[in-house]
């Protein structure tokens, strides 16, 4: 029947690989052989990227603003830096893992307080389970360390194969393997009919239930999800700078994530890796022009692209790549655009 | 017993204080659904002008009050018209979006001109010590300011209540289309009142300084506050959000006094307690339709 | 006969206002039943509670003999209570193909698969080529239903709610809006509708109400005025002097 194989082959049509991702993926590896001496911001980018691809799954997919993604980072972080310094588990990649695992349960349990009410009841919780735990790790700083933070956190060879080097090689090819594997995981994820109820659910949660979508359930194990990837994130932080301190958890951590997935655009997945690379550009220049009052740069750049209106500003953004690939391509081959930003 | 029932006072003086700060927010979520997170900003702003006209310029600690309301009035009427009512119709996280970058941006630029240490304003001697009343011992500053915040609440009250701008006010909260449709200006009214909201934000900012701290940070500080003012209280009267105010001021104290250890846990272990049992906050229903 | 829909004392109120009151109907199995009234009848709050979206104060819902009122919105939909909406509450950025396999997905229990892409599963896609096929949505179905012609995103919503394989349809006002020249199609649609499929019908009008019908149900300020056949109804004087009489000024 026609029917039947055309169905199939549209709906699988969306989950297609285009000629842009797989150009963005060998850009990204392209630039760990052009600019050997920059390990160190380079694995900035990925953590950050994968920080935000984390934020992008509840946010983009699922709807839900949160202003204390942190939480979780933070709690990747610690644990992968107790399991290291403790000599719980020495095997990075497998405490990275269990670190995941530990953000992922915590997101689970807070699931149930932020799946309930509306956006506002959400900020406040999202918030303030941060700022719990930032307060709990400062509390029970025999454990933490305090304000100090972790110290003398010695990192063991990957896979007892690859030592971690001072030029932080061995940490960013680590730090993009994992974020590839990740970002695989997550856009099977989001191309699944799971994903898709997803985007029902974030477009309308009535009609998704009315359509026999268990809405909460759903909204559990993405949240749940989103933890975990956060907490890889922060567990690689750990492992590929050997510290772990309060600020983990601040709330600048969690607005800084915002504007790093808005520069990029919602929705698409590769907003916050492409946010991730301008964010720190940005940085590098801003942090030249006034080191202390970063702050105020990054304030006025969120009121900028507010005010500016975020849809436009994908528009700039993804412009030049677009050119590009329209060049290269010879066809109307567009990097994906982020969805849902008139909203 | 005394020092439970000075610790009590403590807790109201405190919840008052935040309800002053915080009762703007809550009339501007209910009016036009805007989460505005820079609120605290406002605060700030009416902390520092009060504590450079007393400080630099020799004012009196009463007459810089009234200016501390006025500048951030004056302050968030100028933004209102400029920036935020291009926002209204827009989502909730483009409006966190921008009001977080607010917040960044004053917090830089306080920094920046007043230096990141916390201020002191000078108080006239009379606040200073406390006052034994029936064996309790209360400070004076607290009394005032129970004074005050309860003159401000009780007149907010009556405004909402009698006059003609309150009543078209909560006809504008209730249901903002059919309050259109009975000719309210309700864009005006909200300028208005968010002007206003403000200018109490600036006068609870210039109160708090002495019991709260003031620094650059504040706005961050206290941000979690506010949003646990508006969510448990709600946003369809003032009634929700002074109770609201009351609870935490009052467990915050105690549970700094009692549980010195725990002391900072008590409130987010009250907020995820009360969410647990109503989600949708102790009063009523919740700003954002 | 067997009774497939049932309310008992049904009860609702906003504030002080009863919205429905003491609400007793039965819809029977295999009906072409009609809830019919007034506008400010109360209609949408009955569906709300059918649906689970609004809780009753009191008194009981029952689908096929069991009861469903505490159930939440998309545990009655995989019992087989599903509905229409009369304004467009469709997906705007999702295609036709989506919008019926997300549908379908959850009917088959597979909408939580988070490891497999869409489309890699022959049952699902079999099921959602025969609706598409059945509401002459094939030839659109990858474009964004918010580009579609009103007619077939009216389609599309009948669609979506047969897509859950209902025992019990809730049709809300499923021709409002919708012009001239594309009703036939949504009545045929509706019409066509298989007889084992039970359809509650929501609607202001009347042609297509006497057209469709077979017991008719007319609402009054939240309570039930009368129910009967078509013709019954329809000679009704109280509902000729609160009803009919109104239609007919309009």
């Amino acid at each position: 029947m026609s029917a039947l194989s055309d169905v199939s082959t549209h709906a699988m049509a969306t989950a297609r690989w285009r000629i842009s991702e797989v150009a963005f993926w060998v850009l990204a590896l392209a630039c760990a052989f052009l600019f050997p001496s920059r390990y160190l911001i380079m694995t900035d980018i990925v953590r950050l990227g994968l920080f935000a691809l984390s934020l992008d799954l509840i946010l983009g997919y699922a709807g839900i603003v949160s202003l204390g993604h942190a939480a979780f980072f933070g709690a990747g972080a610690y644990s992968a830096g107790l399991l290291a310094l403790h000599g719980i588990i020495n095997e990075p990649v497998i405490a990275l893992v269990a670190a995941g695992l530990v953000a992922a349960v915590l997101g689970f349990l807070t699931s149930f307080l932020v799946i309930r009410g509306v956006d506002l009841t959400r900020l406040m919780v999202t918030l303030g389970i941060a700022l719990l735990l930032e307060a709990l790790a400062e509390r029970f700083s025999d454990i933490t360390g305090g304000t100090d933070g972790l110290q003398g956190i010695e990192m063991q060879p990957i896979l007892g194969l690859f030592a971690f080097d001072m030029f932080g090689k061995t940490g960013f090819f680590y730090s993009l393997i994992v974020l590839f594997i990740l970002f695989l995981l997550a856009r099977r994820v989001v191309h699944s009919p799971f994903g898709l109820s997803l985007r029902a659910i974030r477009n309308n949660p009535l009609r998704a239930a009315a359509i026999g979508v268990p809405v909460n359930r759903r909204l559990i194990a993405v949240y749940t999800l989103a933890a975990f990837y956060a907490g890889i994130a922060g567990a690689l932080f750990t492992q590929t700078t050997a510290l772990a301190s309060l600020d983990v958890f601040s709330f600048e951590r969690s607005a800084d994530l915002m504007l790093v997935l808005v520069i990029g655009g919602t929705g698409y997945l590769y907003g916050g890796l492409i946010g991730a690379v301008v964010f720190k550009m940005l940085q590098e220049l801003f942090q030249s022009l006034t080191p202390q009052y970063w702050l105020f740069w990054i304030g006025l750049v969120l009121v900028v692209i507010v005010m500016v209106g975020r849809a436009r500003i994908h528009r700039w953004v993804l412009f030049v790549p677009n050119l590009i690939i329209r060049q290269v391509a010879g066809r109307k081959a567009a990097v994906a655009v982020p969805e849902g930003d008139a909203s | 017993m005394a020092s439970i029932l000075t610790n009590l006072f403590d807790g109201v003086a405190y919840g008052m204080l935040l309800f002053v700060l915080a009762c703007g927010l809550a009339v501007t979520l209910g009016l036009m659904n805007f989460v505005n997170l820079a609120h605290g900003a406002f605060a700030m702003a009416g902390g520092y002008i009060c504590a450079v006209l007393v400080n630099n310029s020799g004012w009196p600690f009463f007459a810089a009050l009234p200016l501390a309301f006025v500048g951030s009035a004056v302050i968030g009427i100028a933004l209102e018209r400029a920036l935020y009512r291009h926002l209204y119709s827009r989502s909730h996280l483009d409006q966190v979006l921008f009001s977080i970058g607010l917040v960044f941006m004053s917090v830089a630029a306080v920094d920046y001109i007043m230096g990141s240490s916390r201020v002191f304003i000078k108080l006239p001697a009379a606040l200073e010590g406390q006052i034994d009343l029936f064996g309790v011992g209360i400070g004076r500053y607290r009394l005032m300011i129970v004074v005050i915040c309860g003159l401000l609440t009780l007149a907010l009250q009556l405004i909402l209540a009698k006059t003609r701008f309150g009543s078209r006010l909560r006809a504008a909260v209730d249901d903002p289309r059919a309050a259109i449709g009975l000719g309210i200006n309700v864009p005006q009214v909200f300028a208005f009142t968010f002007a206003f909201g403000c200018g109490l934000a600036g006068l609870g900012g210039a109160l708090s300084a002495e019991i709260l701290g003031l620094d650059p940070y504040f706005p961050l500080k206290f941000m979690i506050y506010f949003l646990i003012v508006v969510t448990v209280g709600g946003s369809s009267s003032i009634t929700g959000p002074f109770l609201a105010s009351l609870l935490l001021g009052i467990a915050d104290v105690a549970g700094k006094y009692y549980v010195p250890k725990m002391g900072p846990f008590v409130i987010y272990t009250v907020m995820i307690v009360i969410l647990l049992w109503r989600p949708n906050g102790l009063f009523g229903r919740t700003a954002a339709r | 006969m067997t009774i497939a829909l049932e309310t008992r004392g049904l009860e609702k109120s906003f504030g002080g206002l009863r919205v429905t009151r003491d609400l007793s109907l039965r819809v029977m199995q295999g009906a072409r039943h009609a809830l019919i009234g007034p506008n400010g009848a109360g209609k949408t709050t009955v569906i709300n509670q059918l649906t689970g979206v609004l809780t009753p104060n009191s008194g009981r819902i029952l689908l096929e003999g069991h009861d469903i009122t505490d159930l939440s919105v998309h545990k009655r939909v995989l019992r087989g209570l599903s509905r229409t909406f009369q304004i467009n509450q469709l997906y705007a950025d999702l295609t036709p193909l989506e919008t019926i396999g997300l549908a379908v997905s959850e009917r088959m229990g597979r909408g939580g698969d988070w490891w497999r892409r869409m489309g890699t599963r022959d049952d699902v896609n079999a099921e959602i080529a025969e609706i598409l096929a059945r509401f002459h949505l094939l030839d659109v179905m990858t474009e964004l239903t918010s580009t579609l012609p009103y007619g077939k995103q009216r389609l599309l919503e009948i669609a979506v709610a047969i897509a859950a394989k209902p025992r019990v349809l809730l049709l809300d006002e499923p021709a409002a809006g919708v012009p001239e020249s594309e009703r036939h199609d949504i009545l045929a649609v509706v019409a066509a509708l298989p007889r084992d499929v039970t359809v509650l019908l929501i609607e202001h009008d009347m042609d297509l109400v006497f057209s469709f019908a077979d017991r008719i149900s007319v609402l009054v300020n939240g309570g039930l005025l009368t129910e009967g056949a078509p013709d019954e109804v329809a000679r009704d004087p109280q509902v000729r002097a609160v009803y009919l009489g109104e239609a007919a000024d309009a």
